[in-house]
């Protein structure tokens, strides 16, 4: 208790340790961005960008859904064929919807609204079982992803999911915005321009819809009583029950808030592919997971950030487009993400102030 | 005929086929410090959570100022102005001194129509708590990891006494501290007494007990075995007590009453 003042010096050296800790991963960014941007043809342009945003919009979800589970100090393996789920139950249901005669607009609504109800129910599951049965949350959403893949393919019988109407496929290669020089600009639908008129085609809608939903998580994660419980519950589950944070509500709305967003990124995935199958969310996983450690997360819960995970989401999004444009096999991407996963928590320890 | 702040009355709380506690009765006054001691598995902290929430009782009241209060929950504990500092401080160190303060009672604020939290003003609050106390803290910006084993017990202390406790209970609260801060941890429980609480003092340290201790209870497998003025015993006393040596009865005649 003898250190003085309430305001606080720290030493430089520790300073620079600290701000080396807290901004490694956005150079680590730059520096791969800058590296692809000379190492692979095509990729200096701001097109890669809506590119690889848009191929990555299942990632940067289930990377959300992974997080909030991961600072409770959980885990969630559920997700990916959670994902695979939504996107058979939306496909069939909005498909099902629109072909009863409802307008594609208003079945679209509807069936994407029914498909989230849906694909809440494997999160509440698992969060029951964690937080009343005290079920590991490994097994708990080891279990969910054996029993998300039985039901998916279930239902599909071994094909793709098909039949959604016209304007999902409108909706889900489309743009916010769209520009030809000379002819102006129009929002979410394309302008009829002469074919070969150039159109410049301003962020895809799923990308908007991902960047919303990342902006209202940012918000609860570091701005609410929620988020703060979150925290709370990952970094000492005993304080926070005796603090009165009612713990076991809390982990339940977490693991159906993942299931949520998963649900989420299945509805996006049918949206952009027009079609849904189980399988669809299962390579996506063990990126999240990577991205949301990568962002300085610690496996045992308490810290992770909404900014770094997205940073994490990026570093994986640049590397698979960067190796793909530089024409690389994609088993190299599996080992760069495995190496800077480990590089990552190696950094986030020996720096000072952060995991431990 | 007692004027007790807090009593507990016949409280009986089994796990499986263990009596852990068993028709206990203690009860401590405002301005005073009743210390609870016990050998390992007495039974001395199931009884504290019992009193804060933590294990419901299976039979028995606790009461406050003259009145039962049902306590199932800790929050239902804080909400009568029970607070627990348990022996592991219950702080989560990830986060920093004024979330940790507000704990589950974070303060908020509008913003367009949202409930954001305010975390200035908690921070705010926590210095000025800290203040009143004479507790020095690094920064307020500070995770709880970062600090010593002495801050992280006055940053709990001052939670408590920001939440306007009326009974303090305070497991081993210096356990795990070096001897100037072991010092100044006993001179705040001495200025909480002062200001009027009810202090239940937790502790194996004999020390700490006959220095800020007004009344003990000693407890032995779930059971209450004796109760003594702090100033009317002796450490080889109490510890006949916690062990059950047969002697105790002996000793108990030769100790001169007080006048």
């Amino acid at each position: 208790m003898e250190a003085a003042g309430v305001a606080g010096v720290e030493p430089t050296r520790a300073r620079v340790l600290s701000l080396l800790a807290e901004r490694w991963l956005f150079a680590f960014l730059a520096l791969e961005t800058l590296y692809f941007c000379f190492a692979a043809e095509g990729f200096a342009n701001p097109n890669s960008l809506q590119i690889l945003l848009f191929y990555g919009v299942e990632i940067f979800l289930l990377a959300m859904a992974e997080l909030f589970v991961i600072v409770t100090g959980g885990i969630d393996l559920s997700v990916g064929y959670v994902l695979g789920l939504a996107s058979i139950v939306g496909t069939k249901l909005i498909g099902a919807l629109a072909g009863a005669g409802v307008p594609p607009a208003a079945a679209l609504a509807l069936g994407a609204a029914l498909t989230l109800a849906v694909g809440i129910l494997p999160g509440l599951v698992n969060g029951w079982l964690v937080a009343y049965l005290d079920v590991p949350p490994f097994i708990a959403t080891f279990s969910m992803l054996g029993v998300c893949h039985g039901v998916s393919e279930l239902i599909i019988e071994g094909v793709y999911a098909m039949g959604l109407p016209p304007l999902a496929a409108e909706l889900g290669s489309g743009h916010l915005l769209y520009y030809a020089p000379g002819a102006g600009m129009s929002f979410l639908a394309r302008p009829e321009v002469e074919r070969g008129t150039e159109v410049w085609e301003i962020v895809p809608n799923v990308v908007v819809l991902a960047a919303v939903v990342i902006a209202a998580l940012w918000f609860a994660l570091s701005r609410t009583r929620f988020g703060r419980h979150v925290y709370a519950v990952g970094g000492n589950r005993d304080a926070a029950l005796r603090a009165g944070i009612p713990v076991r509500r809390r982990l339940l709305a977490v693991y159906a808030l993942s299931a949520g967003l998963a649900s989420l990124a299945g509805l996006a995935y049918a949206l952009k592919y027009v079609s849904g199958k189980a399988d669809a969310g299962a390579g996506s996983l063990l990126d999240s997971i990577a991205a949301v450690m990568i962002g300085g997360a610690s496996m045992f819960g308490g810290s992770g950030t909404v900014g770094r995970t997205v940073a994490g989401c990026l570093v994986i999004a640049v590397l698979e487009l960067g190796l793909r444009m530089r024409g690389t096999p994609t088993f190299d991407k599996y080992v760069l993400v495995g190496v800077i996963l480990v590089g990552a928590v190696v950094i986030e320890r020996w720096l000072p102030g952060k995991g431990r | 005929m007692d004027d007790y702040l807090l009593e507990t009355r016949d409280v009986v709380k089994r796990f499986g086929g263990l009596t852990a506690v068993d028709r206990v009765s203690v009860g401590v006054r405002a301005g005073e410090a009743l210390a609870i001691l016990g050998d390992n598995g007495a039974g001395k902290s199931t009884l504290i959570k019992v009193i804060s929430g933590v294990h419901p009782p299976d039979a028995g009241e606790v009461w406050l100022e003259g009145r039962p209060v049902a306590i199932r929950t800790p929050r239902d504990a804080l909400a009568a102005g029970i607070e627990t500092i348990y022996q592991d401080l219950a702080l989560a160190e990830n986060l920093d001194v004024g979330a940790n303060i507000f704990l589950g009672r974070e303060r908020l604020k509008r913003r367009l129509g949202l409930k954001v939290l305010d975390d200035a003003a908690m921070r705010a609050e926590a210095a000025k708590v800290l203040e009143r106390l004479d507790i020095q803290i690094p920064s307020l910006r500070a995770t709880i990891r970062t600090l010593s084993g002495g801050q992280r017990q006055a940053v709990a202390i001052s939670r408590s006494i920001y939440w306007k406790a009326k009974v303090l209970i305070m497991d081993e609260p210096t356990a795990a501290l070096g001897v100037a801060e072991q010092r100044k941890v006993l001179d705040l429980v001495r200025t909480l007494k002062d200001q009027g609480l009810g202090i239940i003092l937790i502790s194996h340290q004999m020390f700490d007990v006959f220095a800020v201790a007004d009344r003990l209870a000693v407890m032995r497998r779930g059971v209450k075995v004796g109760e003594r003025l702090v100033k009317e015993t002796s450490p080889d006393e109490v510890v006949g007590l916690i062990v059950g040596s047969e002697t105790v009865g002996a000793e108990r005649a030769a100790v001169k009453p007080m006048s």
